[in-house]
């Protein structure tokens, strides 16, 4: 990866809506090449998707989020990669990882309510054959999330004026 | 009984301000703190005028601080600062700026670089004495000069020339009476930088005229482009120069109040006397948090560094748009821009646009010669505010020029 495609995604992982024109003005470098650069990431996928992140709990505060330890047997000939996309396909599924140590995947699963997660679990999650194992641990509070603190209660605390 | 006796009659002076000594008395505020009465209880102002960063110190210095406390670390420490910090300042300055310092009795930790200004002036200044200091400067060098009895001669630097001192400006301004020559390069207000070969004539005048230099280079690493080139570090230049620096800037650490000073052994030592007779030694509680910064902080540094850089880029260029000349700052987190196309002097330029544009920024008047006509924006604010801002200056200009 090139020195400036990782600089680009540092701007905009810090804000996504920041245009070619402002990140080839911050980088120093022409409008086109971060445009060729932006495409080319978008193209091979290292650029997903442009969404915004939100505190869901303050849309709707009752939502339920669950992470679950599961462990599996895996396939021969395809490892995990089977059963993973299995679980991942579920909308109600945020993510997915395959993990080393005591269990095989870490789930995250978002549900209106508790039961509606522990139903997901023992209703489709558990059922899939190869599924040995679940371990399901409700998430209370989102204090962070991929480098983003949710709250932020102190803001700028400098003086307004400084020599 | 006991207050029958007769004192003698006092003449009691007519106002407390009649107690002061004159040299206290002919302190006057900086302009900076009458612009900030100006700002201060406003809404909605973005604040262009804030001379620190906008990053809160790296979490890891913060906590290798609390740590210290929580094993009792709440003692004095040797005058100077501890000895491991010492080293660490010695390795560091050697690692980035090529100049070597004993850190047994060569280098002094202070309260902050202003601390370390003020014992140097101190140490240095007989009555009399003629302290050069070019301009536009950071704001304390020519009041601290004359607390202490010197005679501060300003030199007026110019945007044309990106604000370097030149050798003949400096030559000028010399007299018998000089003595001590105050540099600060990356310079604050003007963002200004000197590189080697910029220095190699002003070094030459320093020899030549047996001046002393106040290196205050408390921005040395927000330089962007090139190398900070140290004015110690110059041919010659190591014995004559005090090199003032901090943390400050470089990693978040203002209100920690953690500065140093380098320098020729007989000049540190009659600094350490009077920083030991009126400070004792800097916080211990800042002197570790010093010491975790500049053991694991460096990769932080260069990032806050790269984000100063893009923002300067992103400043400078949105003034040229909106038709305000701009030299380009090399150093710092602050551009200079020139607002004399408006007709409008600096300070009601800044007061129009503080109250008609809500922006604050610092008159460039405050900082001395030269400064008139310009204006300090510090870009150490978020992206989006200092879009924000540029486009309110924007409009403020066009409005002034209507008016015209």
């Amino acid at each position: 990866m090139s020195d400036l495609k990782m600089k680009i995604l540092d701007l905009l992982k810090e804000d996504a809506r920041r245009d070619a024109e402002l990140i080839a003005t911050m980088l120093d470098v022409q409008v086109d090449v971060v445009k060729r650069e932006i495409a080319e990431m978008e193209n091979d996928h290292l650029i997903v998707k442009y969404a915004a992140v939100v505190n869901w709990s303050k849309v709707h505060d009752e939502t339920v989020t669950a992470l679950i330890e599961v462990q599996i047997t895996p396939e021969r000939g395809r490892g995990f990669e089977g059963i993973a996309e299995r679980i991942y396909l579920y909308p109600e599924v945020k993510s997915v990882y395959l993990m080393s140590g005591a269990y095989d995947l870490l789930v995250e699963v978002e549900g209106k309510t508790l039961k509606e997660v522990a139903s997901f679990v023992s209703n489709k999650l558990s059922p899939i054959d190869l599924v040995l194992s679940t371990k399901t641990f409700f998430i209370l509070k989102k204090y962070k999330q991929d480098g983003i603190i949710f709250d932020e209660s102190v803001g700028d605390q400098r003086l307004m004026i400084s020599p | 009984m006991i207050n029958e006796q007769q004192t003698a009659p006092v003449n009691r002076r007519a106002s407390f301000a009649d107690y002061l000594a004159p040299q206290a008395r002919s302190l006057k505020p900086s302009g900076i703190r009458r612009f900030f009465d100006l700002v201060s209880g406003r809404k909605d102002v973005i604040t262009l005028g804030v001379g620190e960063p906008d990053f809160v110190t790296p979490w890891h210095v913060r906590d290798a601080c609390v740590a210290s406390l929580e094993n009792g670390k709440t003692q004095y420490t040797s005058n100077a600062g501890m000895p491991e910090l010492r080293e660490a300042i010695g390795g560091y300055l050697n690692d980035r700026f090529n100049v070597t310092y004993n850190p047994a009795d060569e280098i002094l930790v202070t309260v902050g670089g202003s601390e370390a200004i003020d014992l140097a002036l101190r140490a240095l200044i007989a009555p009399g004495d003629e302290i050069l200091i070019p301009e536009p400067c950071y704001i304390s060098y020519s009041p601290i000069t004359t607390l202490t009895g010197g005679v501060a001669v300003g030199i007026e630097t110019l945007a044309q020339d990106a604000f370097k001192l030149r050798a003949e400006q400096l030559k000028a301004a010399i007299t018998p009476r000089s003595k001590v020559l105050i540099l600060c390069y990356p310079s604050n207000p003007t963002g200004g930088v000197m590189t080697y070969d910029d220095w190699l004539p002003i070094a030459k005048l320093v020899e030549e005229n047996d001046l002393i230099v106040i290196s205050d280079e408390i921005y040395a690493e927000l330089s962007y482009g090139q190398k900070h080139v140290s004015f110690a570090a110059m041919p010659g230049m190591r014995d004559r120069t005090i090199l003032v620096s901090g943390f400050s800037k470089a990693f978040a650490m203002t209100g920690w109040r953690m500065g140093y000073a380098c320098g020729h052994p007989e000049i540190i030592s009659a600094m350490l006397r009077i920083h030991q007779y009126t400070v004792m030694c800097a916080p211990i509680m800042g002197q570790v948090a010093a010491l975790e910064a500049l053991t694991n902080g460096m990769e932080e540094m260069e990032r806050m560094i790269e984000s100063y850089n893009q923002r300067r880029r992103l400043v400078v260029k949105g003034f040229r748009e909106i038709g305000l000349e701009c030299h380009e700052p090399q150093g710092a987190f602050y551009a200079f821009p020139s607002v004399k196309s408006t007709g409008l002097s600096s300070e009601v330029f800044a007061e129009r646009l503080l109250t008609e544009g809500n922006v604050a920024a610092v008159p460039g008047n405050v900082f001395g010669l030269g400064g008139e006509g310009h204006l300090r924006c510090s870009y150490a604010t978020s992206v989006s505010q200092l879009n924000e801002a540029i486009e309110r200056i924007g409009k403020f200009v066009e409005r002034v020029r209507n008016e015209g």
